[in-house]
């Protein structure tokens, strides 16, 4: 079952979708989003340069950075009149990351979701559970915007309240669950807990993804919700979820090419590597308007297969992602960089900027712990002051970052030291 | 009249406690009282000894988050009501209280209580016009 004809198109035809698209989206780009221009200019790089596909390389990349410096909409490409809708994701600093869509950006993205809905065998008689937070985060109306365009009826749960969406499961009988795999073993759980059978709702799909799992982890929530389950990727930066999918498979995800190109390049150099060889996954948007970034570094660490899939598709597949190359970490699916928390960490002049965090898994559900210095020559020898100092840092990161840490006060000089990058992430989840 | 008191962070793990005091006892520092105000995470060490400043150098110098906190030392007889007594003047004199412990002289009926407030002046007005007798460093270290 597929969506659309550019899933099963032959090769050749895609070499020419996406050249046809790049040239066009090059041309809107060195128009329109200024820093980019000056970065083509910069390498003397013109989009008459840009004649097919096999031309990417000779663009300049994009990262986080430029994000940062753009804030918040410098690197649109169309006027503000055309944005119909903003989301924003957690960035390296203060300054989160800030992404922008056109009415026709809402169909491409409604369109690679419905692609993704389909190949998991739903259709418009299905009931989707949406239970990924709707706000800025763009996984809630990511999902409800495909799941919409699909015309599958639409339930935007959100997250939260267990008891609740359990309720709503079983009354209004869902048989498309999207949410992180997380918390799809905490439903599983609460299930459990309560003496309900799985088998008694009519939930046969879950569509999971927003932070990494294993074989192990879908196995299991396979087998204790009685579903079967579709890993789901994508990032802000490139449209939200809906760049690639999974289909019957279950071996890797379709990239939804016709709309972001993938290559994989080596993360030190910026050389392109070989389809099959592991590296840093680069993409290219080339249908989108507001915010079509060229060659933009995901950080995630996969490698592409152009094998031929049995379900009939010849979108190239990704693997899950297997690692990052940089310290970004994902907890409950928020995207948190220590450098976010050191900056709250620098507002305190009672502490030194010397920090680890501990991420762990109780049950199913990631923790985080910051422990912190103590600035021996600044501490107060009184309890309530020393509590009333974590508690005002702890509100401080909560509200940075989005989600809940334990904040431990430790000694002076008692943090490892090293010379050079300092190891401040102990990350003992064993995912 | 204030005393030296020292007052240490000290993190809750398991012999920290032991390896603080060993140091203390290899500078031949006598600790006169202590008191431990501990959270789950960590704990405050409160120490009157008979050389703060030695006391104080030394822990720094083994990396310990150690500094000096001015606080009360009062003189009470062992008896009940005694300790009542001095709480009340500084209740009365609406003066709060952050913490407080006590010991007992070595020799004859005597007891110390340390106070800690926010505001020194004002406690030790308080405490010296209801009669409260308030020692010294030299009394308290050499007691």
């Amino acid at each position: 079952m597929y969506w659309d004809k550019n899933e099963t198109i032959s090769r050749d035809e895609m070499h020419q979708i996406q050249s046809q698209r790049l040239i066009k989206t090059v041309d809107h780009v060195y128009r329109n989003m200024i820093p980019y221009r000056k970065k083509m200019d910069a390498m003397g790089v013109l989009p008459g340069d840009i004649k097919s596909i096999d031309d990417l390389c000779k663009l300049p990349f994009t990262d986080k950075e430029d994000l940062a410096q753009n804030y918040p909409y410098g690197l649109f490409a169309v006027p503000m009149d055309d944005v119909v809708r903003i989301h924003a994701s957690s960035g390296t600093t203060g300054r989160q990351k800030v992404v922008g869509y056109t009415r026709e950006d809402l169909e491409v993205w409604g369109n690679v979701m419905a692609r993704t809905f389909t190949a998991g065998g739903v259709t418009k008689s299905d009931i989707g559970h949406i239970s990924y937070g709707y706000g800025l985060f763009t996984g809630g109306l990511g999902a409800h915007g495909g799941s919409e365009t699909v015309g599958c009826t639409t339930v935007p749960v959100s997250v939260g309240n267990t008891k609740r969406q359990i309720q709503i499961l079983q009354d209004f009988g869902c048989t498309f669950i999207c949410c992180t795999p997380s918390y799809a073993l905490y439903i599983a759980e609460t299930l459990e807990a309560e003496g309900i059978d799985p088998s008694t709702l009519s939930l046969r799909t879950g569509f999971l993804g927003a932070e990494p799992w294993t074989e192990n982890m879908r196995r299991e929530i396979e087998k204790r919700l009685g579903i079967t389950t579709r890993d789901i990727y994508g990032l802000s930066e490139i449209i939200g979820p809906g760049v690639s999918f999974e289909c019957s498979e279950q071996s890797g995800l379709h990239v939804n090419e016709d709309h972001f190109v993938p290559e994989i390049v080596n993360p030190d150099t910026g050389e392109p590597l070989p389809v099959g060889t592991a590296g840093e996954l680069v993409f290219t948007c080339i249908t989108k308007k507001a915010f079509p970034l060229i060659r933009y570094r995901t950080h995630d660490v996969c490698r592409l297969s152009a094998e031929p899939c049995s379900c009939g598709r010849t979108l190239i597949k990704m693997s899950k992602p297997a690692g990052r190359t940089d310290d970004m970490l994902i907890i409950r699916g928020v995207n948190v960089f220590p450098s976010q928390i050191e900056s709250v960490l620098l507002e305190f002049d009672q502490t030194a900027p010397y920090y680890m965090l501990i991420v762990d898994r109780q049950g199913v559900l990631d923790t985080l712990e910051i422990q912190v210095e103590l600035a021996s020559e600044k501490f107060s020898d009184s309890v309530k002051d020393l509590e009333a100092l974590s508690r005002d840092i702890r509100r401080n990161i909560e509200s940075t970052l989005g989600i809940a840490a334990k904040v431990t006060l430790v000694e002076p000089h008692t943090l490892p030291r090293s010379e050079g990058k300092a190891k401040r992430i102990l990350d003992k989840r064993s995912i | 009249m204030l005393i030296d008191q020292i007052s240490v962070f000290i993190a809750n793990k398991h012999g920290r406690l032991a390896e603080l005091t060993d140091i203390l006892s290899s500078a031949q520092i006598d600790i006169r009282a202590l008191s431990i105000a501990d959270t789950a995470d960590f704990g405050v060490l409160r120490l009157i000894v008979n050389d703060p400043a030695k006391a104080v150098e030394v822990l720094k110098s083994n990396n310990v988050t150690a500094k000096l906190t001015k606080v009360i030392a009062a003189r009470l007889d062992d008896c009940p009501g005694a300790l009542a007594s001095v709480l009340n003047i500084l209740a009365k004199a609406d003066i709060p209280v952050e913490y407080t412990y006590a010991f007992l002289s070595p020799r004859g009926a005597d007891a110390c209580v340390i106070l800690r407030v926010d505001d020194n002046d004002a406690a030790v007005a308080a405490l010296a016009a209801g009669g409260v007798k308030l020692l010294s460093e030299t009394d308290v270290y050499r007691l």
